[in-house]
């Protein structure tokens, strides 16, 4: 096994270049590393500019994805060692306007996400008084799967209809509509629907099936979305068949 | 100035996407054939409703309709529709269980069988059509 790894990390620095440029280092190769490990080492010892996100490094923040060797990742939890002998690219998620060097705005999806009311909405609050919303087993089985999203947006990155229209609302924040849709406390099913129906919505996705592939917490938003387009497709025939039935 | 910059904010870096960015990535390109080879299955279905057709005007246009079917070209294109229709109908139908959720007595249904549940209706109607063209 060689000791080092070169690490060709994409750089863009607006006030002195208008096009990112790859910039080589050469990074020790240790047992146990992450690529975000490699990614300090280059800021603590070789380049204190290299600027990047990051916060927890166990996967749970969702701040530390990048594409690594083309592939969206959390770079916290992809070891050095499986990438060997390199070089290994690492480059800011496709899809997002780069700001600097790895970082990427983010403000398009965080629109999106507040856009599904990710949250338990109630048509009428019960008093304090009648305590919890008591949930069984079953039911929070129910949703617990897109409950696990970290809002990593590697989904939105390895999704190529998101890149072509960029108005699409994308895996993550569809699979948070339906994590509430599906929670049983929840009554905002109709409130999303009225976001997500449209184009721009579920039927703007043609299944390439990539998001569910690369999700690190397997919250599957493929799967999220043609859930939701099947129901979406029974209500409106509900509502042509049965016009009176209301909801 | 870079006709990449995001206007409003001059200096963020926006990529471009490459006309051919689904030719990157071995799933990109099955994706993309799974959707392309929808146009060999409309196909296929036009065929059969021009084969209905020759049938009820008689039997002179059955055989000229048969004639052209076996001539060695148009049986060469018909087998690549075979297969291009073949991959359709599989890829498509492996991605059902993702999208059906069906609950028997409190508990989901497991992938596998809905996928075999798929198959069977698919192998099913292949023989119904099979049978009503040919003949019992
Ligand atoms: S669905 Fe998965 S890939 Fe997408 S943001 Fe959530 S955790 Fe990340
Ligand atoms: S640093 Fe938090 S998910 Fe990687």
């Amino acid at each position: 096994m060689s000791d080092t790894v070169t690490m060709e990390v994409l750089r863009y620095r607006p006030e002195e270049e208008t096009e990112p440029t790859y910039e080589s280092f050469e990074v020790p190769v240790q047992p146990e590393w992450m690529i975000l490990d490699g990614l300090n080492h280059i800021k603590d010892q070789l380049d204190g500019s290299l600027s990047y996100r990051w916060a927890c490094r166990m996967g749970v923040c969702g701040s530390c994805g990048m594409l690594v060797n083309g592939r969206p990742v959390l770079t916290c939890a992809t070891y050095m060692e499986s990438l060997l002998p390199g070089p290994i690219r690492v480059e800011p998620l496709r899809g997002f306007p780069v700001i600097r060097d790895l970082v990427g705005d983010i403000t398009d999806f965080m629109g999106k996400l507040a856009a599904v009311k990710p949250y338990i909405v109630r048509e009428e609050e019960k008093p304090v008084e009648e305590g919890e919303y008591l949930q069984t087993p079953e039911e929070l089985a129910e949703y617990k799967q897109y409950s696990m999203c970290i809002n990593c947006m590697l989904c939105y990155s390895a999704c190529p209809i998101y890149r072509i229209e960029p108005d699409f609302i994308g895996p993550a924040a569809i699979a948070l509509a339906q994590r509430y849709n599906l929670d049983s406390r929840d009554e905002g099913a109709q409130e999303r629907m009225d976001v997500l129906s449209q184009h721009a919505g579920i039927w703007g996705c043609t299944l390439v099936g990539e998001c569910s592939e690369v999700c690190p917490k397997d919250v599957d938003p493929a799967g999220a979305i043609q859930r939701y387009k099947v129901s979406a497709t029974v209500d409106f025939f509900k509502s042509v068949l049965m016009p009176w039935r209301k909801e | 100035m870079n006709p990449d910059y995001r206007p409003y904010h001059p200096k963020w870096f926006r990529r471009r996407v490459p006309i051919f960015w689904w030719l990157r990535q071995a799933a990109y390109v099955k994706f993309i054939s799974r959707e392309l080879t929808c146009l060999l299955v409309a196909y296929v279905a036009i065929l059969l409703l021009v084969f209905v057709a020759a049938v009820d005007r008689g039997e002179a246009s059955y055989l000229a309709l048969v004639g052209w079917l076996s001539q060695p070209m148009v049986v060469a294109f018909h087998v690549a529709v075979l297969l291009g229709t073949l991959f359709h109908t599989v890829t498509w139908l492996n991605l059902a269980p993702m999208a059906l959720v069906v609950k028997v007595g409190g508990r989901r249904v497991p992938a596998r069988a809905i996928l075999l549940g798929h198959y069977f209706a698919w192998v099913a109607c292949t023989i119904a059509v099979a049978w009503a063209l040919v003949g019992p």
